[in-house]
């Protein structure tokens, strides 16, 4: 599904690497978490991953099923399968939310060269994927994400996944800012979408998202690479003595 | 003081060989609007007026040559209206709908004027005059003394559709003079539509006198006409608990400068002006210029303009609120933003406050800025192209401008000529 090799990356404007030669492959049907200390680059994996501006490839590469994401704009990655939930989702005044979905989807089929939804199949497979969510059709007819509780938002990351259907989804500290119950409601979601085609990238400070969405596979990130990999109990080990042992460990 | 000799020149270079209506029951007004013009002289590049707009086109003695306007799709059809059609700046009884509305009264101004009596007597240049204070608007004396037609409504219940004012050129260049009254009386209510362009250099005077409690909602979208070159100016008085909602849509044009002067004279009353403007080009100014005046209690006023720019146009915003002394509990609201979607392009703003009064709520922002990068990763990143995210999201910035339309059906049809604008402009 996803093979990112060597992968090493700047940020453009300080001229400074951020990620030193990541490697890691995640098989169809697979979840991972990245765990990691503050600045390891776990975000960053992220941003280069869907294609953000202001980062430089300075090595590597990264595909997803053998595609090179990489030489692909962020639609186009988009369209390819790939689906980043926001660890900050961005606030869109003036578009509403149910716009957005329906441009979203329909231009991801469009490039697929599927039918567009039409109006009345979209807004029946919107209200049924949402109230598995506790979205209601308030949310849905706000602007996107303007006015969203944190909760709130981190819900609507996962409504556009469930919309979109991705191959892979990259998760970028989804349970930032969400308390327990809402939490819970997002790995439900998230749980809901695991399937034998589906690979998942869970991004996270903590142990806690992992005991809701179960990881097959660990990895630690420190310092710009993937320093050591494991089972889930490798989280529990962060939860119980943090990083810093492992991190000597592998100095 | 004496007027400088280039304005003089100017001025009397514009009148020539023109043949002003004489008028009827416009004929004082016209002759005291002539003298007006006279006194000011027309306005020029160094007048702080004109400051940001050169108005050389505007006041040239002849139009400058453009090719025929083009013909705009009509908008607002399916929709149940009487329509009056002005060819050249002409009436065009052919073109137009017959029929009445209960409670609408409406005449030509160029059959009316035949007339020595006519109820728009104490009307006609009156809004005008009063207008010229504390600021010169040449270009409007200019209307009233020259106006060679126009419409006279006169509103007395809830008129049960809207009369729309249509503007279209048969392709020959025409210098067009359009002087339209509208009065409406106490607690009736009227929607206005006016669309398009009559000719390749127009003048467009409104006089809107709102009595007590009445309601007016003017909606204007002045078509896409590249070689647009106008002029227009909207007065109105408002009584107390009146009300007038004002909106303009303009998509290119060459030169467009829309005054709007708005006078609350009656307590409780509330004016809303808005307008969204898109243009592409160095081809493109476009100058919205309001100035509301509060001389009354508990009034509210709201001016909200929006400006999307490209590839070297031109954006400029001018706007007051003063509020004289007694004015209290006055609420004005004044926004102007443009979104600059390249580095080429201009948005020139004078936001202005005067007040004093001591218990009021005023406040006005004007800002520049592009699309957000954040948002339109956000949006790309979900699978929206480009091009496609780029124009969400400047619709939704025009979404605020919009949202002053009161009526859903015409603010859907103006959301859908922006759209069409978008595709063709990305």
């Amino acid at each position: 599904m996803l093979e990112i090799k060597n992968l090493a990356v700047d940020l453009e404007e300080e001229d400074k690497s951020i990620l030193k030669g990541v490697d890691l492959t995640i098989e169809p049907g697979m979840v991972h978490a990245i765990m990691g200390p503050n600045g390891s680059g776990k975000s960053t994996l992220s941003y280069v991953l869907s294609g953000k501006d202001g980062y430089e490839v300075t090595g590597g590469s990264a595909t997803l099923d053998g595609a090179d994401l990489l030489e692909m704009e962020p639609e186009e990655r988009a369209a390819a399968g790939l689906f980043l939930a926001f660890q900050y989702p961005v606030e869109i005044p003036g578009v509403g939310n149910m716009t957005f979905l329906r441009t979203a989807v329909n231009a991801q089929r469009k490039a697929r060269g599927e039918e567009e939804l039409s109006a009345g199949d979209f807004l029946k497979v919107v209200r049924e994927k949402a109230k598995a969510l506790k979205i209601d059709s308030d949310m849905l007819k706000r602007p996107v994400n303007v006015g969203f509780s944190g909760g709130e938002k981190k819900r609507n990351e996962i409504l556009q996944m469930a919309m979109l259907e991705p191959k892979m989804c990259v998760l970028d500290e989804t349970d930032s800012g969400l308390d327990v119950d809402a939490m819970k409601l997002v790995a439900e979601g998230v749980n809901a979408l695991r399937s034998e085609g589906r690979s998942f990238l869970v991004i996270t400070h903590y142990q806690r998202l992992l005991d809701h969405i179960k990881p097959d596979v660990v990895h630690i990130m420190a310092n710009g690479r993937i320093v050591k990999s494991g089972g889930p109990e490798l989280a529990l080990e962060v939860e119980n003595n943090g990083y810093a042992d492992i991190l000597a460990e592998v100095a | 003081m004496a007027l400088p000799q280039p304005k003089v020149d100017a001025t009397t270079a514009y009148l020539e060989g023109r043949a002003l209506p004489k008028g009827g029951f416009t004929k004082a007004a016209r002759a005291d609007a002539l003298s007006r013009l006279s006194a000011m002289g027309l306005p020029v590049r160094r007048d702080e007026y004109w400051r940001f707009t050169n108005p050389a086109l505007l006041t040239a003695p002849l139009p400058e040559a453009s090719e025929p306007l083009r013909v705009d799709q009509p908008i607002f059809t399916g929709m149940d209206k009487l329509r009056l059609v002005f060819t050249d700046g002409v009436f065009d009884a052919e073109a137009s709908d017959d029929g009445a509305i209960d409670g609408v009264e409406i005449t030509r101004l160029a059959e009316a004027d035949a007339a020595e009596i006519h109820w728009a007597q104490g009307l006609y240049g009156t809004l005008e005059a009063a207008g010229q204070k504390p600021v010169d608007r040449p270009l409007a004396a200019f209307n009233t003394a020259a106006a060679t037609d126009g419409i006279l409504i006169r509103v007395t219940g809830k008129a049960a559709k809207p009369v729309h004012i249509a503007y279209r050129q048969s392709g020959d260049d025409a210098d067009v003079v359009l002087h339209h009254i509208i009065k409406v009386e106490a607690g009736a209510e009227l929607t206005l539509l006016e669309t398009g362009t009559p000719g390749a250099r127009t003048n467009i005077v409104l006089e809107m006198d709102i009595a007590d409690g009445a309601t007016l909602h003017h909606v204007r979208p002045q078509g896409r006409a590249h070689g647009r070159q106008v002029a227009t100016h909207l007065f109105a008085r408002l009584g107390a608990e009146s009300q007038l909602k004002s909106f303009t849509l303009s998509m290119n044009g060459r030169l467009t400068r829309n005054e709007a002067v708005i006078e609350m004279n009656g307590d409780d009353a509330s004016a809303h002006v808005a307008g969204a403007c898109v243009g592409d080009g160095e081809d493109f100014h476009h100058d919205d210029t309001v100035f509301v005046t509060h001389d009354a209690l508990n009034g509210e006023s709201r001016q909200v303009f929006k400006k999307v720019l490209r590839n070297g146009a031109v954006g400029v915003f001018q706007g007051k609120i003063l509020v004289k002394a007694g004015a209290q509990k006055t609420d004005g609201y004044q926004i102007s933003q443009s979104l600059l979607l390249d580095g080429d392009s201009q948005f020139l703003a004078k936001p202005e406050l005067e007040i004093y009064a001591d218990d009021v709520a005023c406040s006005h922002g004007s800002t520049s800025g592009a699309i957000s990068e954040e948002a339109l990763f956000y949006l790309r990143s979900r699978g929206v192209d480009e091009k496609t995210a780029t124009n969400l999201l400047t619709l939704a910035f025009l979404a605020e401008a919009l949202e002053e339309i009161a009526d859903d059906a015409l603010a859907d049809a103006l959301r859908d000529r922006l759209e069409g604008w978008l595709n063709r402009h990305s």
